[in-house]
């Protein structure tokens, strides 16, 4: 296996596939034409591209750039990699054609650089296995990642009709302007939907900040003080973590419903922060502990009392800490979807996450449901994108919690 | 001089110090344990109990009061009746006060007028009997006006039937129940097969996904956010979009594999059995590897550098580097995320249940709490489901303290 003319056939044919598979789920989700990537044939054209670009070093050799495009031309016939259907528009098969060619003739340039014909030192061999891979990881992560998003947006723009005449046609027609949006203006309107968000909204807030309210003092105490119990109560915190939600609330509906809090905004107010408390109190104690003590010592020393040492002093410091745990609980409680569930049942009270499984009904059009799904997506999306540092560092300092 | 020896008592400062420490965990401790704690005493109570939905509203007497009749045969009619079809209800009673200007004629019994206060007393009444009191009145003055008097007067009712949830009657009906069958078997095998899979998938791609993010390189954190999506939108958003995407009639996912000639005709993925868990699964790993990619990066490049130097000096190649260096750096990481990821797939509901409902083989055990409690409308047996999943936990998390104490980190 340690020779280039078998590493670079064998890679060749693999990426072919990679690469063939891609484009052709590509074209077919965005113009919703038939593609179809022929293994057999990618595994033969891949390979003697593989071959020639392990035989002839050069950047840009001919003999490179002549078999990457020939590859790209084969699609015109139906030996290509890519097999086009028949009634595909000739921009689309152009697209194809460029599109495998100038692909195909960097990615494989770069897999196979410093590859040499004949027999591979280990390093070459295993530096060309992990550079194929990466390649691979790129699109793979990538597809698995943005196909789903790309196909709750694009489902939310069309129609029932066009949807379930070619489930694979995403193109949108834009000259319709802003009935575009349809499903969108419906739900607002029709929906409540408005209601849900701001609610939503509400919820989310509140629950951040009675969160704060409590774990604040608590994980000052539990990081700085010295009490018996200390242990335990670190302990009992990381296992109450580890308390199916599905368990506490059966008990928590029936309490609710023989108090009449089942069914309000203020039951809802009430059990979220009970929930992300543990969460925070964890994270903000892990912050706490490694602040200086020193800062605090020297406040104590000029006479301040611990709770302003606290309020002046340790707070101020970790208003990074206190953005990360915000945001952290903000998404807790805006994607929380059980309790809201289940307590949940007068239209008008509805959250966000509690809307959208309202519209998961046969009556009523799927374009409407994923609508749905991107107005409760947008929000924590944006939010995440524009404090993505604050949220990544929030999400590994807690979210052991999923 | 004897020598110094710290003080073992505790000082005035050190009393004072935890004092004011439980004083700042009070709120927490208070509305943990009412929200957590207590549920979960209650839980095991109701485990116990054979407590229904419908037991949620206990059986009560309900009585309606209206004026019935015309000129010289007025009445005020009383009726009375079990809001329970098979519960009885002991100590029946119901007292009202009948408004001024109004004679009462003959009262029968069990009623009995003492001044303008009737005392009717029943005694037991069965499930779903009813009764119906007649008083015969006359009245001088407005009819309209006395008809809104009576009929906006509640009579106070007495009378309570056996709350199944307060009593102390305990059987084990729900467990032998839940443990009945081989459908238990079948529950608990779905979810072995779900957290196990589920739980090293995340890992795996998680690791994956790490070693391609752990370069520094222009748009790394792009990428890094991009990877992130799945956790982050909300599960409700992402499972029907899964649902939408793998629809069998208008899903794009069966579009494609019958235009790409993988498959012949559409497959229904959510519904068919065996199809059904490994999708649950898969999503499950989609939506939780980000998770463990964001801890296994962290760690990743808090590796010293001067180790891979090293190994490069002594000729190590890429894969070596890989198995001899990063994967034993790794593995206190690794371990942790396995145990607490495993704890938590255990746990999850709400993907299952938003994906498929639990049909199609997808049943684990907390799907099952929901099912016993709410589609069987049997919330006794869907405590005692919720008691096997606690004492799974109480072992797990067993575990995973003999196990944290020695992996720092966590």
């Amino acid at each position: 296996m340690h020779k280039g003319y078998l590493t670079g056939p064998v890679l060749g044919a693999l990426w072919l596939v990679v690469i063939a598979t891609t484009a052709a789920i590509t074209l077919s989700f965005s113009t919703g034409a038939a593609f179809r990537p022929q293994v057999l044939l990618c595994l033969i054209w891949g390979a003697i591209a593989g071959l020639v670009y392990v035989r002839f070093p050069m950047r840009r050799a001919p003999a490179r750039l002549g078999i990457s495009a020939l590859l790209g031309l084969s699609g015109l016939t139906g030996f290509g990699p890519v097999l086009i259907g028949a009634d595909t528009s000739v921009q689309a098969v152009l697209v194809t054609v460029v599109v495998m060619a100038v692909v195909m003739h960097p990615s494989l340039a770069a897999i196979l650089k410093e590859t040499p014909f004949a027999a591979l030192t280990r390093h070459e061999f295993e530096d060309a296995v992990i550079r194929f891979c990466t390649g691979f990881g790129y699109i793979f992560f990538t597809a698995i990642v943005v196909i789903p998003f790309y196909v709750m947006v694009m489902t939310s723009l069309k129609s029932q009709q066009a949807l379930l005449q070619n489930p694979l046609d995403f193109s949108v027609d834009l000259n319709q302007g802003a009935a575009l949006f349809r499903s969108y203006t419906e739900l607002f309107r029709d929906f409540n939907f408005g209601t849900y968000l701001w609610t939503s909204f509400f919820v989310s807030v509140v629950t951040v900040a009675i969160t704060l309210a409590f774990s604040v003092p608590g994980a000052y105490a539990v990081a700085r003080f010295r009490f018996q119990g200390q242990k335990a109560f670190s302990r009992s915190i990381l296992l109450i973590y580890m308390v199916p939600m599905i368990v506490l609330a059966l008990p928590i509906y029936i309490a609710f419903s023989v108090t009449g809090l089942r069914n309000s905004i203020l039951g809802i107010v009430m059990i979220y922060p009970v929930t992300t408390i543990p969460v925070a109190l964890y994270m903000l104690q892990g912050y706490f502990r490694g602040l200086p003590t020193e800062v605090e010592e020297a406040g104590l020393m000029d006479g301040l009392s611990r709770l302003a040492v606290i309020w002046k002093i340790t707070l101020p410091l970790s208003l990074p800490a206190l953005a990360s745990v915000s945001l952290y609980v903000f998404m807790i409680a805006w994607n929380e979807f059980l309790l809201a569930f289940m307590l949940l049942d007068d239209p008008s009270k509805f959250t966000l996450t509690r809307g959208v499984t309202m519209l998961n009904s046969s009556e009523i059009p799927r374009q409407h449901l994923m609508a749905g799904a991107v107005i409760a997506t947008v929000p924590i999306m944006a939010l995440f994108l524009g404090l993505e540092r604050f949220m990544t560092k929030g999400l590994t300092a807690g979210s052991v919690k999923g | 001089m004897s020598s110094a020896t710290p003080p073992t008592a505790t000082g005035a400062l050190a009393k004072r110090e935890a004092r004011l420490a439980w004083a700042l965990l009070a709120p927490t401790v208070i509305s943990v344990s009412l929200v957590v704690i207590l549920p979960l005493l209650a839980i095991i109570w109701i485990s116990f109990k054979p407590f229904t939905l419908s037991d949620l509203r206990p059986p009560a007497p309900i009585v309606r009061e209206s004026l019935r009749g015309s000129g010289d045969d007025m009445r005020i009619e009383y009726r009375l009746r079990n809001s329970s079809q098979e519960i009885a209800i002991d100590g029946v009673s119901f007292s009202d006060v009948l408004p001024d200007g109004v004679t009462v004629g003959e009262v029968t019994a069990p009623c009995v007028l003492d001044g303008q206060q009737l005392l009717c007393d029943f005694g037991t009444l069965e499930g779903g009997q009813r009764e119906r009191i007649r008083i015969p009145i006359t009245v001088d003055g407005d009819l309209d006006a006395f008809e809104d008097l009576v009929e906006n007067s509640e009579p106070d009712v007495t009378g309570s039937g056996p709350n199944v949830l307060t009593n102390l009657d305990f059987s084990l009906e729900n467990f032998a129940r839940v443990f009945d069958g081989s459908e238990f078997w079948g529950v608990l095998w779905v979810t072995l097969f779900y957290t196990v899979f589920g739980t090293i998938g995340a890992l795996v791609m998680g690791l994956f996904a790490a070693l391609l993010l752990n370069k520094s390189f222009r748009g790394q954190g792009i990428i890094r956010g991009l990877y992130l999506f799945p956790y982050v939108a909300p599960v409700i958003a992402v499972a029907f979009t899964w649902v939408t995407l793998f629809d069998p009639f208008s899903g794009s996912a069966n579009a494609l594999l019958v235009q790409m000639g993988i498959s012949s005709e559409p497959i229904n993925f959510f519904g068919e059995r065996p199809l059904a868990l490994i999708m649950v699964t898969v999503f499950e790993i989609w939506r939780y590897f980000p998770l463990s990619f964001l801890f296994i990066l962290a760690r990743m490049q808090s590796i010293d550098s001067s180790m891979y130097e090293a190994a490069d000096m002594d000729g190590a190649s890429p894969f070596q580097k890989f198995w001899l260096l990063s994967i034993p750096q790794l593995l206190g990481i690794l371990s942790v995320l396995f145990l607490l990821r495993f704890i938590w797939t255990f746990n999850k509901f709400d993907d299952i249940f938003l994906l498929t409902g639990g049909n199609a083989g997808t049943r684990t055990l907390t799907v099952n709490v929901y099912e016993q409690a709410f589609a069987i409308s049997n919330i006794g047996a869907g405590a005692a489901v919720a008691v096997v999943i606690l004492i799974c936990l109480i072992a797990f998390s067993f575990v995973f303290f003999r196990f944290i104490s020695r992996e720092e980190g966590l």
